[in-house]
Order: C-alpha cells, then sequence, then structure tokens
C-alpha cells in the first residue's frame, strides 16, 4: 500500500517526541532565589548545620522553603527579600571556613531531576553578571624564575665556598654571573650544569671578568609559562570562592588566556581589584649595616635597597626568609595592644618548620615585612602609547623577633581596616604566579538581563505565531501539519540544548528565532513539490509520494550547506557567538526529523492507504 | 492559496542583462563607499569601553555630558539608547588610567550626581582582543566560502560552485556596502548575521541549482537559457514562500528583540532580500555564462558497464 509507515517510525517518532517534551519540560519551572553555602578549609556541611541555620532564620522570621544538602548547602527561600535577609543572618552565623554566595536555583521537580532533566543553563546576558577575559604576562614570569635561579645560584655558589663578585639579571633575558677569577668560574660552570640541566650556561669574559652567562632554556621556559598560567587559574579560582560567587566559569583560553565568569556579581569595582591584585608578602632580615650603609651611600651586594611607607630608606637582605605561598589562612583584625588594623598569619607545616629554624638565631634582631604589587598603566612615550609595568614593594612593617616565630604570628602597619581585609584575602586565596591584566570586560546588569529573557521570548512567540498563521493559511490542512512539525521542532531545540546543558544566550534565541523561519523551508519544498505533482496530472497517493521522494535530495544539500557555515561560526566564534551557531545547527538538524519524518507520518494518517479524491493543500 | 498564478512563466534570463547591470551598479558603489568610507566598527573591534545606564525616568543627554565632563571624562560620547531612559557613553582609552577602571569611574561619578541610575551594561574589549576578533572573522568568511566551494563542487560541478560562490560573494559585499552607507554600526552579532546571511542565500541557491540538474537531465530538448528559466519559474513559488516565512520572523525580532539585537536582525533582513535576488540572478547567470549543458551534469556513466554492452 503506498504512503503507509512502518509500525516502527511511529514508535519512533512517538519515543523522540517523549524524550522532547520530558526534556524541555524543566524550562517551564522557573527558578527560586536561594542561598548556597559550601565549606573551604575542611568545615564540614552537614543537617547539623542545615538546622542550626534553619532555626536562626526562624527566630528572624525566615522561612526556608526548601533545603539540599550535597557537596554544599542549598536554601531556597520564597522571595528575593528573604534571600537576601537570610544570606546577611547564614554570614553572621558561620564563620570563614563556610563561603555563602546567592544563587538562583532551579525549581526543577524531583521526578525530573532524578533522570536528569534540568532547564538550560542562561548565559550571563540574559541572567546578569560579570565576564572577563585576562592575559597572563608571561614574560613577567620568565623574569621572576630568573630572579629564583638568581637567589638559588647565589646560594648554591655559596654552599660550594665559589666566590661570586655579583648576580644580575639582564633586562633582556638571562643573567650573569661575575667572578673575580677564572678558577672559580670554571669550578661554578659544572656545579651549575650539573645542578640545574634545564639551564643553558656559557662561560665566557665581560669586560675583562670571567663570567657565566646564564639562559634559560626553552623547553623550562615553556615549562614556566605553562605553569604560571595553571597557578593563576588556581589562584583565581581561589579568589573568586572567597568573593562568594555561584557557579562561576574560571578557564583557561589559548596559551596566555584565562575566562573568568561570574553570574550575578553586580559590584564589578571590588570584583577587578581582588581578581587582578598581585599583592603578596615577603619576610626579609634587616641588613646589619643598614644605618652605617645609608649614611655612607653605599649599598653592599648583599643588600637591597627599601623604602618604607612614610618614604624612609632602609636595606634589608637580598635573601628571602619566607614568602607568601607557605600561608594557609590569614584573617583581619585588630591588633590588642596598639589598636591598629592587622593581619593575623597562619603557616602551613613546612613554611613554619621553615620560619622557626631561620628565626632562631635571629632573636633580638629586626625583621621587616615586605609588601609587593605589580601595578601597569599606560604612558605616552614619543606620541606612541605604550603600557608600563612596575613593581611597588614598600616595607609595611619593621619588627624585632622575640621569639622563635612558629605556625602562628601576626603583622601591623597596615593603613586601615579595608586595606587589612583586602590582604588577608589575598594571603588566603595564594598569589599569582604572574601578573594579570583584564584585556575584555563584558558586565550585563540585572534588569538588563530580565529584559533581554522577555524580548527574546516575545521575539520567539510572535515570529513563531505569524509563522504558523501563514502556513495554515496558504497550505491549509498541509499547513497544519507542518505547524504542528515546526511546534515539535522548537520543544525538540530546547530539550536538546537543555540535555546539552549548553548556555543560552541573546544571540542564542535569535538562532531559534532563524530556525524557526528556516525550518518551515522543508515543509515548504516538499508541499509546492506535491502542489506541483497535482497539476502535472498525478493521483493525490501518487503526489504525496512523489513530492516527498523528490524534495529529499534539495531539502539534505540545503541543509548541510547552511550546516557548514553554522559549523563555522561555532568554530570561529567567541562566547555569545558560540550560542548563535549551537541552535542554529541543532535547528537544522531536528528539523529534518519532524519537517520530513514527522510530517510524512501525520499526512500517512490522515490520507494514507484509502481513496482520495483530493488533497486539502 | 498561490503567490503565483499557475503556469506563470516569466522569462528570467532574457533579463539578465538589467540585473547585471544592476548588480554591478550596487557592488561598485558598495566597493566604493567601503574603500572610501568604511566600515562603523562597534567595540568588538576597535577596542575601547562602552557603558549602558538606565534611569527610572527619562534623562536630558547634556547634564550626563556635563557630569562626565566634570569627572575628567570631556570626550565621552553620550547618546540615546533605544529610549530616552537609556543612555549609552562610549569612552576613549585615557594615559592616567588604568584602561579596565575606565567604566567604573565612569559610573561612580553619574551615580554620584543621581543615586538612582542603574547600570545596565559594560562593555571593555582591549585593543589586542579587537584586532585578533577582525583578523578571525575576515578569516571566517574566507573559509565559508571555501567549504562551501568545494561541497558544491563535489555534489554538482565547478560551475555552479563559482556561480554559488560569486552570489555569496554578490550578498556579502552588498550588505555590507549598505552597512557603510547608512554608517550603521558593525559589530560582533552583525558579523554573526552576515556568517547566516551566507547560509541562507546558499541555501535558496542550492534549491534553484537543485532544480537545474533535474531539469538538465530530464528535459531533452530546450537551449541551456530555456532549461534554468523553466527551473527559475518551478522554484520561485518556494523562493518567495520561504523568503517570506524567515522575513516574517526577522521583523518580529527586528521590532520586539530589543535594541542589542537589532544590528543583527536588520543584517539578516538586508541579507534575505538580497540573497533571494542572487539566488535567481547572480547564481544562474554567472553558471550560464560558464557555459553550463548539459553534459555537464549527465551522471558518470560507468567505464566497464558500457564496454559490456558492446560485446555480442
Amino acid at each position: 500500500m503506498i504512503n503507509q509507515y512502518p509500525a516502527w517510525k511511529y514508535a519512533l517518532i512517538a519515543a523522540a517526541l517523549l524524550v522532547g517534551v520530558v526534556f524541555a519540560l524543566p524550562n517551564l519551572f522557573g527558578e527560586d532565589p536561594a542561598v548556597q553555602v559550601s565549606a573551604v578549609r575542611g568545615a564540614s556541611i552537614d543537617g547539623a548545620l542545615r538546622d542550626q541555620l534553619v532555626a536562626r532564620m526562624k527566630t528572624a522570621g525566615i522561612e526556608a522553603r526548601e533545603s539540599e544538602i550535597t557537596d554544599r548547602l542549598l536554601i531556597r527561600f520564597a522571595s528575593g527579600e528573604d534571600q537576601l535577609r537570610a544570606r546577611d543572618i547564614i554570614e553572621d552565623a558561620l564563620d570563614r571556613q563556610y563561603v555563602v554566595a546567592l544563587n538562583l536555583a532551579p525549581a526543577t521537580p524531583e521526578w525530573l531531576a532524578g533522570i536528569g532533566a534540568l532547564p538550560m543553563y542562561l548565559g550571563l546576558d540574559l541572567r546578569g553578571g560579570v565576564h572577563f577575559l585576562m592575559e597572563v604576562d608571561l614574560a613577567a614570569a620568565v623574569r621572576q624564575a630568573e630572579q629564583r635561579y638568581a637567589g638559588d645560584i647565589r646560594t648554591l655558589l655559596r654552599e660550594e665556598k665559589l666566590r661570586q663578585r655579583a648576580i644580575t639579571v639582564r633586562a633582556n633575558g638571562g643573567l650573569i654571573v661575575r667572578f673575580d677569577d677564572s678558577d672559580h668560574r670554571d669550578l661554578a660552570y659544572d656545579l651549575v650544569r650539573r645542578q640545574m640541566p634545564e639551564l643553558i650556561v656559557e662561560s665566557t669574559e665581560n669586560v675583562g671578568d670571567p663570567v657565566l652567562d646564564v639562559m634559560l632554556g626553552e623547553d623550562a621556559k615553556r615549562e614556566i609559562e605553562r605553569f604560571a598560567v595553571q597557578q593563576n587559574v588556581t589562584t583565581l579560582r581561589n579568589r573568586v570562592n572567597e568573593l562568594g560567587v555561584a557557579e562561576p566559569v574560571i578557564q583557561r583560553q589559548g596559551t596566555n588566556r584565562i575566562v573568568v565568569q561570574l553570574p550575578g556579581v553586580q559590584d564589578t569595582a571590588r570584583a577587578k581589584e581582588i581578581l587582578g591584585a598581585t599583592a603578596t608578602l615577603e619576610f626579609r632580615m634587616v641588613h646589619d649595616e643598614s644605618a652605617a650603609a645609608l649614611a655612607t651611600g653605599r649599598v653592599p651586594g648583599t643588600a637591597k635597597l627599601y623604602r618604607e611607607r612614610d618614604g624612609r630608606p632602609i636595606l634589608l637582605q637580598r635573601n628571602v626568609m619566607l614568602t607568601g605561598e607557605y600561608i594557609t589562612d590569614a584573617a583581619s583584625g585588630i591588633e590588642q595592644q596598639s589598636g591598629s588594623p592587622a593581619v593575623f598569619i597562619t603557616l602551613d607545616g613546612k613554611g613554619a618548620r621553615l620560619f622557626s629554624s631561620r628565626t632562631r638565631d635571629k632573636i633580638g634582631r629586626a625583621m621587616a615585612v615586605v609588601y609587593i604589587e605589580h601595578k601597569s598603566f599606560t604612558e605616552l612615550v614619543d606620541g606612541v602609547r605604550e603600557r608600563r609595568k612596575e613593581i611597588v614593594e614598600e616595607v609595611i612593617n619593621v619588627a624585632t623577633i622575640r621569639d622563635q616565630l612558629g605556625k602562628r604570628f601576626q603583622i601591623s602597619g597596615l593603613d586601615n581596616t579595608e586595606e587589612a581585609r583586602n590582604l588577608a584575602l589575598l594571603l588566603r586565596a595564594g598569589a599569582l604566579a604572574a601578573p594579570i591584566e583584564i584585556v575584555e570586560e563584558r558586565t550585563v546588569g540585572p534588569s538588563l538581563g530580565q529584559a533581554n529573557i522577555d524580548q527574546g521570548f516575545r521575539s520567539v512567540v510572535i515570529g513563531f505565531v505569524l509563522v504558523l498563521v501563514l502556513m495554515a493559511f496558504y497550505y491549509r490542512r498541509f499547513g497544519l501539519v507542518a505547524n504542528l512539525a515546526l511546534t515539535v521542532n522548537l520543544v525538540l531545540v530546547v530539550a536538546m540544548l537543555s540535555m546539552m546543558q549548553a548556555t543560552l544566550t541573546l544571540p542564542g534565541i535569535a538562532g531559534i528565532v532563524l530556525t524557526v523561519g528556516m525550518a518551515v523551508d522543508a515543509n515548504v519544498l516538499i508541499f509546492e513539490r506535491i502542489r506541483e505533482e497535482i497539476r502535472n496530472g498525478n493521483t493525490p497517493q501518487a503526489s504525496i509520494h512523489a513530492g516527498y521522494a523528490k524534495a529529499f535530495s534539495t531539502i539534505a544539500d540545503a541543509n548541510i550547506t547552511t550546516l557548514i557555515a553554522a559549523v563555522l561560526l561555532f568554530g570561529f566564534g567567541t562566547g555569545p557567538i558560540k550560542g548563535f551557531a549551537i541552535t542554529l545547527s541543532l535547528g537544522i538538524a531536528t528539523s529534518m526529523f519532524t519537517a520530513i519524518m514527522m510530517t510524512r507520518a501525520v499526512v500517512n494518517l490522515m490520507y494514507g492507504g484509502r481513496r482520495v479524491a483530493a488533497l486539502s493543500i | 492559496m498561490e503567490l503565483i498564478r499557475q503556469g506563470l512563466d516569466l522569462d528570467f534570463m532574457s533579463r539578465r542583462r538589467v540585473a547585471v547591470m544592476v548588480s554591478a551598479g550596487l557592488l561598485v558603489i558598495s566597493a566604493l563607499s567601503l574603500a572610501f568610507r568604511g566600515l562603523e566598527f562597534g567595540i568588538d573591534f576597535t577596542g575601547g569601553t562602552l557603558v549602558e545606564v538606565g534611569y527610572p525616568q527619562a534623562v536630558e543627554l547634556e547634564p550626563v555630558r556635563a557630569t562626565l565632563a566634570g569627572a575628567g571624562f570631556e570626550g565621552a560620547l553620550v547618546q540615546h539608547f533605544g529610549t530616552a531612559q537609556d543612555v549609552l557613553i562610549r569612552i576613549a582609552p585615557r594615559d592616567d588610567m588604568e584602561r579596565s577602571e575606565l567604566s567604573n569611574r565612569a559610573f561612580d561619578a553619574l551615580r554620584a550626581k543621581d543615586s538612582s541610575v542603574d547600570l545596565r551594561r559594560v562593555e571593555f574589549v582591549g585593543p589586542q582582543v579587537g584586532e585578533e576578533l577582525t583578523e578571525q572573522g575576515g578569516l571566517a568568511m574566507l573559509i565559508a566560502l571555501g567549504a562551501i566551494f568545494i561541497y558544491v563542487m563535489f555534489r554538482f560541478e565547478w560551475k555552479f560552485s563559482a556561480g554559488a560562490v560569486a552570489a555569496l560573494f554578490h550578498d556579502v559585499l552588498i550588505t555590507l556596502g549598505i552597512f557603510s552607507v547608512l554608517g550603521l554600526e558593525f559589530d560582533l552579532t552583525v558579523l554573526a548575521a552576515i556568517l547566516a546571511v551566507i547560509g541562507y542565500s546558499l541555501n535558496d541557491t542550492i534549491v534553484v541549482f537543485d532544480r537545474i540538474r533535474e531539469n538538465f537531465r530530464r528535459m531533452r530538448r530546450g537551449t541551456s537559457e530555456s532549461i534554468i528559466n523553466r527551473s527559475l519559474n518551478q522554484t520561485l513559488s518556494r523562493t518567495l514562500m520561504t523568503s517570506l516565512t524567515t522575513l516574517l520572523v526577522l521583523i518580529a525580532l527586528f521590532f520586539l528583540g530589543g535594541e542589542l539585537i537589532h544590528g543583527f536582525a536588520t543584517t539578516l533582513i538586508i541579507g534575505v532580500l538580497i540573497g533571494t535576488y542572487s539566488s535567481i540572478y547572480v547564481a544562474s547567470t554567472c553558471t550560464l555564462w560558464l557555459g553550463v549543458q548539459k553534459a555537464d551534469l549527465m551522471p558518470v556513466q560507468k567505464e566497464g558497464a558500457e564496454e559490456l554492452d558492446t560485446q555480442p
């Protein structure tokens, strides 16, 4: 019999329809305002904590609607107002071992969430938030590594009792180690090559002096750069956690860039300040000859000139006692004796051992805390704008070591409590391995996000209805069949986006709208063919059959070429453009299924296998 | 209901000289405008800072400018965006300030003046990012054209490839030309729309080509010209119907989609109109010029099969 589908095709269509509806469904339930509590530094999230918080909120008159515990605690509220008040209460109740963040939790019913059906993820342009693209200064990372090697070589030579006159880091890369005689230089050459095989060492003369010319090998350089980016991603993640952002995205992009997306963050100034800050601490002993040398103006090779906050010069030892990387916790507070702002620091085991052994024989002597920050600015040089970088190193505090220092100690000398708070946060999150610069920012306020959703939704609905009316009017009964297919197509696109947990952006919505317009093309092609066949005098049944058969290769060719354009868009586009490419490609793929197979199934049910006098087309 | 009267047989190809002149004229104007006026590139490509703020009531631009000038942003470009309540501010890079800080400073200045102002959007693009984007965008378009050429050559024949790519080039250049002549802003969404126009116009062209191929194989008599004419007539109602449905949703997007999607919708509306025209005239005319004929499209016969037939 002509125009009849086997049962399995109907079953396939029904199955696709069912899956589509189920997975598209979660998008209808909206979101609940919620507060999310996650643990850091070994704190635990359990029922007891939840009960404690819920009880606290109850006394303040806030009803928690629902709560769930996974690796974090999520408490839902009836209104945004309750959510904001609850956040303040929870923050007061918990200490810094927990991070509290506002969130919008999908209100998906449990039976749907249970089978993995979740709503689409809304992009920043729809939910509001900040997008940063940051560039890691790899040259600075390499320079820092060279500084480190300079220190290591100095220590190594001293341990081996080889005397060098000076080690300098050259501005255009590499180090120069000067010696008094070539014997020591030759011994040092063997030693450095043996101990640091990753370095390229050359033994030469420079202005009559025997020197070692030290360069980083290509592999070592690449490794340093890779590590710098990786380390920065980790540090940024820690800092974002400290800021309390729900569902942040921190990803490496290309060789030297990092994408940071913070949904819902409004205070972009603070976000920038915290993310981009490069502040760290170093502890150095005050040089023994500091006062004498400053008086004569001759700085010994083992000393380096610093300035205190009030501008007074001070000489510190070149060798660092301890750097900020061993710090596991830092809290801001008020020093009890002086009443001035202070930061209370806790070191990890290794840091504590190092610090205690290094300070043991230094009791009674002065140690300085150096605050280091990278700043970048633009400057006009010979009419050309140039980016300049500057490292600000300030001595914030000089104190006499009264006792062997260990795991916990405090530093003071900060200007105000705000500075103490930021420094504590930065020390907790760790330092950036290399300075970063924001090269792109896109912030969308919550009001605009909501407006984008409303406008996008409205244009989809109106455009969709216009097409439905036109099709029904023009192709009558067949038009209604096409409309059914178009509706299912929309459901399937939404279902697939939800399944993939793809991010829906404003251009993505535009892609869906465009898909609606273009998806009917397949049906237009088929229906025009059927009309032609009828005009040529064929029977209705034969016309349907021939119409579908002849239109197929045209539809396939036309859609594949459009797919090529969409795939290229995906490959080259960034962020939101990718969203457009995804919805367009999905729409093309699903429209092949709905416009060809599904409409055929319905047409077969209507006309197939019986005598038909005329088609309503 | 029908858009096209039954049995309508328009002689498209006899009027192709007129079409060629129209197309050539548009292409020359576009090329000249692109060369001398250029495109009004958005900050996606040029780099820079853009701040959009919303007020609860309509605002005059002069006081906003004055406030910004007071905070040191004398050269800021201030304009309404969509409604009289929304204000768009473009800020040129400054030497004395970190570029990524400009938006915060400007907004702080406005908020100090009127605390009801609402930050709607900030876009900051560093100069290096803009440059890369321009390169990538141009590259994407060239690769798209190349990939399509190869696909069409594989499915049809090189004369069709040339016709299709010529039509796409025509569409893209004229769309860009219209943007240049009217001084519309060219941003990232417009670039995406242009790539979508490539996809759409190609879709249209392929449908026509498909019919030409079918008719070349089926119709025993007739010149190439008359066969192409017949094919264009047969696909005309489909071409118009699909353009109509696509235009309907684009118009919905244009009027209801909001300011951010405006450039996108405008580009596609222009592109769909030009693409519809070019799939009828440019693509087919071009293939005809290149001397397409029946033999080009006959299915390739298997060599062995023929030999078998000749044997007794």
